[in-house]
This record gives structure tokens, C-alpha cells and sequence, in this order.
């Protein structure tokens, strides 16, 4: 195991020492006394490399990310996993806004709460499904524009029926699919999402991810499983396709 | 003081901080913590405003202002002479720094207006203030009045923020509210008046964003005797506060609610009474709404306000420990200067408000131990 401390160090200066670290072969490495230095394992590659951190880290989190674990002790920033490929991210405080911005792969698990617009625009591709569970509430425009992938959002801490999600949900969504583990109100879903009917296969995909998600946080799945999911599905793959189609 | 009109992508970060309880603290903290987000900054612009500097002169507007030149000092003070009864003038405190080039000529004064001649001309005293800004601003070339308030003042400079800060020795003015910004200017030129805080009176605002509304919003102020002269956005917004708070006398909530307003689409599924109140107030101030992306920090004489967009297109984060309310960018850059007891992402569209206690309420408690 490698220990690197962030104090007082630029971004540069600190994700170099992280990098040549990942180059000399080590494939475990805490960081110490991080404080908003961003791009904190930016593209980088190494299925086996596990990288915790201790600290907030700042923007862009594992953004470009091809394959390492990275997991969070504290709060995290806005723009974690943007555009990032495989590999996975466990924060175990909340995170800000444009959580996993056009994701294309891989997995974020989130204890806490998130911002605003969490899976913007994320995708996938044949096998590249990536997947965001969060454990507490969103705020508005909860999977933006969403392309692909699969969104579960828990509100662990909610009451039963309290609006989980903020407004604006899945406006533009055109993809994925959407797990909310609590009720919303029917006005604050855009008219881009539906309600869709939850089927056996539905049941069984949450199990699977959220088998994984309570082993990251030590959290009990049947307590969670005990209450109802809502899934949220585009009845378009193009809601725009009117605007600009000749 | 030189102008680059260059346009940049467009970042900003700010970060404040106030003590309830008036502790004042001097802006080593500020600097360390806007620091922290210098990367969303590019040397184009920083800013500090700090509240409760100037005990010994409380009850005087502190004016600091900028020249360009020996002329427009000396028409701005032929023009101070004749309406204010200036108590102290002297040169804004400097020093040399790294960073910062070609400073504008600094000064400092302490006026005072004279109740006859606010008498004379049937006018409220702050009014009057208002109106000496806006002349000085549009009227006498090359002067620019960097801040207006009592107790109170910004410090703004081209260079990144720690180097202002250092520039203006901040580290030897002690202040209960402290207020900055690193600027990444947009649309507009990087020079010393269009660097944040925008200030008027005490009123005092930085900005991440752009006001998309601005040509709305100044048209609509102009017709209250506001003069947008200083070639940045954000300066709009800081004359609409005083407008909305000091002169129709609106809560921070009702004047927030007008400025981000929530859409209509929102409104109508509101209670019958909200949805009226916050129709009329649409209707009422539907070219004090401003468009596009912000996350503003206002102070002003009684506190501090944190607020964003309605549908939060920048970053804000709040905090607190003890007495004191921290709000920045970026979580990290309050963790910089403090281990906050709680911290929070506030809602868009929701202002985040600290009130300094009355000064007759805080109870100096004596020390029961001394740390060594």
C-alpha cells in the first residue's frame, strides 16, 4: 500500500505522484488531507488499482476513468464520474451536480444525497450499461437527458411517499431506465419519462445492483427491497425527433 | 489600469463567510479559502468586501475609489468637496505585489452629508449617496467608485485573488463578514471597476454566472436612476438589490422569489394564495428577473446572503460552525479554513441567510481557559 498526501499540493503537482505510482505497478494507494484538487484518477486505466481517498476531492472525479475502484470517505464535488468508461466509484458522504455526465460504462455508488442533473446524458452501448444508485434524495433534472444505463434512487432517510427526486425528472430522457424507491409527484415528472409497469426482469436487475450496492456500504437488501420501486422508461427514443426531422 | 477585451470559457469562483456573533477575524482566512478555487479564475479579476472595518468611522460613508489619472481625482474631489463634508481622505493602503500591474491611483474617504442640504433637495440621505455614485460613475472620466457603505469596503484589482488580497494588505483590516471572488470574465474586459464585488451603499455582490437578462435588467433600472457604467453583468444585479431591499423595502425572500423566480409551469401547482402572490410579484417585477446561470454571495450591513439560479446552473455549498455561516463554489474551499459542523447543498432559487446579532445582544463572554 502507498500513501500520498495532498496537502497543499496543486492538482498537477498531486496527480502526477498518483500516476507515477500506477505506472510502478501499485495497486493500492490511499490519498491523505485531499482538499478540492481535481481530476483525481482522470483516464486512468487498471482494473485491479484501488485508490481511497480521504478528504473531499474536487471537480471531475474519476472523470474519463477506464477500470480502477475509487472510493470516497467524505463528501465528494460536483461532475464525478463524467464521461468515465469502467471501473467504479463508492462515495460515502453526499456529491454535488452533473453526477456521471455522459458515463458511458461502469458503476457510482452514492450513500448521501446528490445535486442536480445526476446521470446527465449517460449511455450505453451493447454490454457498456454504466449504473448510478444513490442512497438519499436528488434534486431536479434526476437523469437529464439520459441516453442509456440504469438510475436507482433510494431515499433511504425519506419517509414512504415523500417526493424523492425534486422536479423536472428524466426531461429529454430518451434511454436507461430509472428505479425510485418511493413515490414522486406526478407534476414533477417531464413529459419526456413514463411510468412504466415493473416486471420480473425489473425486480431481478435491482436485486443484482443493489446486492452489490448494500456490500459496498454494509447495508441490509431485504429492508430495502420492502418497499415499492416506480420505473421510468421513455415511450421515445427520439421525443425531439419532430423538431428538426424534415 | 489597462482593459483586455478578450472573451475566456467562463468559470468564477467566490466565497464568504460571517460571524453572527460580530468576531472579527482579518482576511487571512478569506484569502487562503477563495485560493483554494483558483483554478476557477484567471488572473482577470479579484475582489474582496469586508464588513466591520472601519469602527472608528461607523457613521461615515467610506468611499474608496479608482483613477485613471491626477484629473479625474481632482474633479471627483472638486465634486465630493461640494456636496459631502469629507471627515478624511487619504490613499487606499498598498503594497507592491507580484501579480498585479499598473494600479489606478487608490483613495480613501470618509464623508459625511450635511441635513441641510439633504433639506434643501426633499432627499433621503442614501438616495442622495446613490445619486453621487451613479454621477461620479458616469459623469467624471476615469473615476470609478470602487465601494460606498459604511463600516464597510471593497478591494478589487486585475491579478488573481490572493494576490488582491495581498495587494490591499488585507491581513491588517479585521472585518465580521468577508466576501470574495476570482473572476474568469466572459463577455466583457478584464479591468480593475469590472472585477467583483459590485457594490452600492453597503450593499456588496459577487457573482458566478452571466446575466443573460442584463439589456432587460438595466433598461429597467435606468428608469429608477441607475446607471450601469462598469461594463460587467453583474453590475445590474447589485443596484436591483438595492432597489428591491432598501427602496420597496422587499423581505430577501420575496426579492429572491422575484430574481429567480420559479416557472410557471411550477406556480400553477402551488396553494391558491402562493400561486397569487407569486403571480403578481412576476408581473410586478418581470424585468428585475434575471436569466441565465448564478450563484451570487450579497452582503449588506445586517448579514449575508447565498443564492442561486431556479435551476441551479452553478455550484453553491453551505456550511456552518458555531456563529459562523461559510457559503463558496466548492465544499473544499470552506474545509480550507474550517471543519464545519454541517454542510449542505442549498435548493435553487432558495436564499441562504445569516443575520449579524444586534449589538446590544451579544453577550462578550469571558474567557475560561487560555490555550497555550
Amino acid at each position: 500500500m502507498k500513501t500520498i498526501d495532498a496537502a497543499g499540493l496543486h492538482y498537477k503537482a498531486f496527480n502526477e505522484q498518483v500516476r507515477a505510482a500506477v505506472r510502478a505497478g501499485e495497486k493500492n494507494i490511499h490519498l491523505v488531507n485531499v482538499n478540492g484538487q481535481r481530476f483525481i484518477a482522470d483516464a486512468m486505466p487498471g482494473d485491479d488499482v484501488k485508490i481511497t481517498i480521504n478528504g473531499v476531492p474536487g471537480n471531475d472525479l474519476a472523470v474519463f476513468m477506464d477500470g480502477p475502484t475509487v472510493i470516497v470517505n467524505n463528501n465528494a464535488e460536483d461532475g464525478v464520474g463524467n464521461t468515465m468508461n469502467s471501473g467504479k466509484v463508492i462515495i460515502h458522504g453526499d456529491a454535488g451536480d452533473v453526477i456521471g455526465y455522459g458515463m458511458r460504462g461502469g458503476t457510482i455508488h452514492i450513500l448521501g444525497n446528490v445535486g442536480y442533473r445526476i446521470g446527465l446524458h449517460m449511455k450505453e452501448f451493447e454490454t457498456q450499461i454504466p449504473v448510478i444508485i444513490v442512497g438519499g434524495q436528488a434534486h431536479d433534472f434526476y437523469g437529464e437527458y439520459m441516453a442509456g444505463g440504469v438510475q436507482i434512487l433510494l431515499g433511504l432517510n425519506s419517509k414512504k411517499g415523500a417526493n424523492i427526486a425534486g422536479h423536472f425528472t428524466g426531461t429529454g430522457m430518451h434511454g436507461g431506465v430509472i428505479y425510485l424507491r418511493g413515490g414522486f409527484e406526478q407534476h414533477t415528472l417531464a413529459k419526456e419519462a413514463a411510468i412504466a409497469p415493473m416486471e420480473d426482469a425489473d425486480y431481478k436487475l435491482i436485486r443484482k445492483h443493489l446486492k452489490n450496492y448494500c456490500k459496498d456500504f454494509n447495508l441490509d437488501l431485504e429492508q430495502i427491497m420492502e418497499r415499492d420501486f416506480t420505473k421510468l422508461a421513455p415511450p421515445s427514443a427520439r421525443p425531439y425527433g419532430g423538431y428538426y426531422a424534415y | 489600469m489597462h482593459y483586455r477585451f478578450e472573451k475566456d470559457m467562463s468559470a468564477c469562483g467566490l466565497t464568504g463567510f460571517i460571524s453572527r456573533n460580530r468576531n472579527r477575524v482579518d482576511g487571512e482566512a478569506i484569502m487562503s479559502s477563495i485560493c483554494n478555487m483558483d483554478e476557477r479564475s484567471n488572473g482577470q479579476g479579484g475582489g474582496f468586501a469586508a464588513y466591520g472595518i472601519y469602527p472608528e468611522h461607523k457613521d461615515d460613508y467610506a468611499f474608496h475609489m479608482l483613477y485613471t489619472d491626477a484629473d479625474a481625482k481632482e474633479a471627483t474631489e472638486k465634486y465630493l468637496d461640494r456636496h459631502f463634508l469629507i471627515i478624511e481622505d487619504d490613499e487606499l493602503p498598498t503594497r507592491k505585489t507580484a501579480g498585479i500591474v499598473d494600479p489606478p491611483l487608490i483613495w480613501r474617504y470618509f464623508l459625511n452629508v450635511d441635513e441641510e442640504v439633504l433639506h434643501m433637495n426633499a432627499c433621503d440621505e442614501e438616495d442622495y449617496v446613490v445619486n453621487a455614485v451613479m454621477f461620479i460613475n458616469a459623469e467624471i472620466p476615469g473615476a470609478f467608485v470602487m465601494s460606498s457603505g459604511k463600516n464597510m469596503g471593497a478591494f478589487k484589482a486585475v491579478g488573481f485573488p490572493g494576490a488582491v488580497g495581498r495587494f490591499y494588505k488585507l491581513d491588517e483590516y479585521k472585518a465580521w463578514t468577508w466576501i470574495a471572488h476570482g473572476r474568469f470574465p466572459t463577455n466583457t474586459p478584464g479591468w480593475w471597476g469590472g472585477a467583483h464585488p459590485f457594490t452600492l451603499l453597503d450593499w456588496s455582490i459577487v457573482h458566478n454566472g452571466e446575466i443573460s437578462s442584463y439589456g432587460i435588467n438595466k433598461r429597467y433600472l435606468e428608469m429608477f436612476g441607475y446607471k450601469a457604467t462598469l461594463m460587467t453583468d453583474t453590475e445590474v444585479t447589485a443596484y436591483l438589490f438595492d432597489m428591491l431591499l432598501r427602496r420597496h423595502k422587499l423581505s430577501i425572500e420575496v426579492a429572491t422569489m422575484a430574481i429567480a423566480a420559479p416557472f410557471w409551469s411550477q406556480i400553477d401547482h402551488l396553494p391558491e394564495e402562493e400561486r397569487k402572490a407569486l403571480t403578481a410579484l412576476r408581473q410586478v417585477y418581470g424585468s428585475g428577473l434575471l436569466n441565465g446561470p448564478f450563484a451570487f454571495i450579497l452582503g449588506h450591513k445586517d448579514g449575508m446572503v447565498g443564492i442561486n439560479d431556479r435551476i441551479k446552473l452553478r455550484p453553491l455549498v453551505a456550511a456552518e460552525k458555531g456563529d459562523i455561516l461559510y457559503i463558496a463554489n466548492e465544499e473544499a474551499a470552506i474545509r480550507e479554513i474550517a471543519s464545519p459542523d454541517r454542510v449542505w447543498m442549498p435548493t435553487a432559487g432558495e436564499p441562504v441567510i445569516a443575520n449579524l446579532k444586534p449589538e446590544k445582544d451579544i453577550v462578550k463572554e469571558a474567557p475560561s481557559c487560555i490555550k497555550v
